[in-house]
């Protein structure tokens, strides 16, 4: 294949991801927006006018960049684990195992689909909070570079959770038992300076907590991280984690016999 | 660039052995000359789909080398994988998708500007009798609609060699016999097609070479002229005006009596059929009609899967 061919199966792949979740939007862009907007009410409102401050910033405006990264977390991850998964299950990815398009290329067009889903929930997540706290724009680099990162790291993550799964309870298994303890452990809801030391140094094994903060701190200029090393962290856990699918999908794991 | 004279498929001593230590294929060796129409027979569990699946790279082989049109599968799997078409056994497409977007989808994969895939779709679709369901959801389409689909998604990026898996499986006569033509007329236009099928009939009207393959060893490969001289005996069924009560004898003709008014005559190919005729004439016994009990592949194909069955019975542990 030349590089013009390449492009067109990445543009396919691409376009196919975007047009499955969007067919299918009751599903994939409602539920997460709702559960977003309760969020807001019931932490930010409700419980947050009690709260006070947290970090020197009202509750609901601390509590925001967090959930806006909750939401590009879930659904960059849910994204490519259930279109991917979808596929090895009505073999349809056979489609594409039978046709010249290299095993990077595939990586790309589910990791750029699953991106695509990400960022369009943050962005209408983002939308909404506008209604409930106010924002300024402490730094645009940072808070578009760290929403980038975090959605292809993500999605990266799907994807190999798709290739290993062999059924249904797979795909649900990582999302429930490892994603959402990440995410609600991870500074989301919470400064890490609360904490006892040996809950913070825990705290720092967690990549959520990178992106979190690295994100706040994009928006409302804190953060409990050093941001250079908080882009340093996603990124190598990114680099790992791409070289880790590419190796599984060269070696045709969980996909050809 | 490929040469006329290098065959559209060669399989050098290729062998398959699954994770559970099943040998799928022990070394077998097959060419397809451009342009044949060849078929791929065998029981299940053969072997059949296994070599469809390294040939399209679904299935990893253990050891072996094969190439299409002179490309390795493995060393240059971008051009050999651009040489082939492959319609699999069973359905494999987003049931959740239509027609027109699986196709056009499916030429992306290969590189062919949607502008392109569009025009090749309508062609394809037109052909096979979809266009009018090409945006049906294909899970709303009949079987024998999903399978000419699945040959349409084939064709897309217009492949030199067509590799089909059982592809008339569950079809009606009538729309086999369609999907027979259409087979035909590809494979006129160029296209080398290899057909593995379960209606040996199928087999024996498409198809100009054979290859038998059975508990992953070729056991047969020749042109199909050459196999069917080789069957010798002949079953036919005679349906008989008399009411029978015992079954006829006639000397060198083993007769079965299959209910009152037919019975099952074994001829060999170096007996007439005549003196049959004459010797129950003689028993006042008239035949009315005359057919082959099965077609004259099948026969072949049971004596030869039965034969190696036989020979190869210490092997069947693989099973």
């Amino acid at each position: 294949m030349n590089s013009h061919q390449k492009w067109v199966a990445f543009d396919t792949i691409l376009r196919r991801e975007i047009r499955r979740f969007m067919r299918i939007w009751p599903q994939t862009l409602l539920p997460p927006v709702i559960t977003i907007v309760l969020y807001f009410v019931i932490f930010g409102q409700l419980i947050g006018s009690r709260i006070g401050t947290m970090s020197g910033l009202p509750y609901i405006q601390f509590v925001a960049p967090g959930l806006i990264m909750m939401s590009v977390i879930t659904n960059s991850y849910s994204n490519v684990v259930s279109s991917f998964f979808g596929s090895k299950f009505q073999r349809n990815i056979e489609e594409l195992l039978v046709s010249p398009t290299p095993n990077w290329i595939i990586l790309l067009g589910y990791v750029a689909g699953g991106m695509c889903r990400g960022l369009g929930v943050g962005a209408i997540v983002t939308l909404l909070s506008l209604y409930f706290a106010d924002f300024s724009i402490h730094s645009l680099p940072v808070t578009i570079g760290i929403v980038l990162m975090t959605s292809l790291m993500f999605s990266l993550a799907g994807l190999i959770n798709a290739i290993f799964a062999a059924n249904f309870d797979d795909i649900s298994i990582i999302p429930t038992f490892v994603l959402t303890p990440l995410t609600y452990l991870g500074g989301v809801f919470y400064s890490i300076e609360l904490l006892s030391d040996f809950w913070r140094n825990l705290s720092l094994v967690n990549p959520v907590l990178y992106m979190v903060n690295a994100f706040r701190y994009g928006l409302a200029g804190i953060t409990d991280i050093n941001i250079v090393w908080s882009f340093s962290m996603v990124g190598l856990f990114s680099l790992v984690l791409f070289f880790s699918a590419l190796r599984l999908l060269e070696k045709g794991s969980r996909l050809r016999s | 660039m490929t040469s006329s004279k290098q065959p559209a498929l060669s399989i050098k001593n290729l062998t398959k052995v699954y994770d559970d230590s099943f040998k799928a294929l022990k070394g077998i060796d097959l060419d397809v000359a451009q342009g044949d129409f060849f078929a791929l027979l065998g029981p299940n569990g053969a072997g059949k789909s296994t070599t469809i699946g390294i040939i399209c790279s679904l299935v990893r082989k253990t050891s072996g080398a094969v190439t299409i049109f002179g490309h390795d599968v493995d060393e240059d799997f971008s051009t050999a994988k651009q040489f082939v078409g492959v319609v699999p056994q069973e359905f494999n497409f987003n049931q959740f998708e239509k027609p027109i977007d699986i196709l056009v989808a499916q030429a992306g994969y290969f590189g062919i500007k949607a502008d392109v895939a569009l025009q090749r779709a309508e062609k394809y679709l037109k052909q096979l009798g979809l266009w009018e369901r090409r945006s049906d959801l294909s899970r709303n389409l009949s079987g024998g609609m999903k399978r000419r689909l699945m040959i349409a998604r084939a064709l897309i990026h217009e492949p030199k060699l067509l590799v089909l898996d059982e592809p008339t499986a569950g079809v009606d006569i009538e729309l086999r016999r369609s999907m027979w033509e259409f087979l035909q007329e590809i494979n006129k236009q160029g296209t080398t097609i290899i057909l593995t099928t379960h209606y040996l009939e199928e087999a024996e009207s498409l198809c100009r070479n054979i290859a038998i393959i059975d508990h992953g060893a070729i056991v047969q490969n020749t042109s199909m002229k050459a196999l069917l001289k080789e069957l010798n005996r002949e079953t036919f069924v005679l349906d008989i005006r008399e009411d029978l009560q015992v079954c006829p004898v006639v000397t060198d003709y083993p007769i079965t009596l299959v209910e009152n008014h037919s019975i099952e005559v074994e001829v060999l190919k170096t007996q007439s059929i005549n003196r049959l005729f004459a010797s129950l004439s003689e028993q006042d016994i008239h035949v009315i009609s005359m057919r082959n009990k099965t077609n004259r592949l099948e026969e072949l194909f049971f004596d030869m899967v039965e034969k190696n069955l036989i020979e190869g019975d210490g092997e069947k542990s693989d099973e």
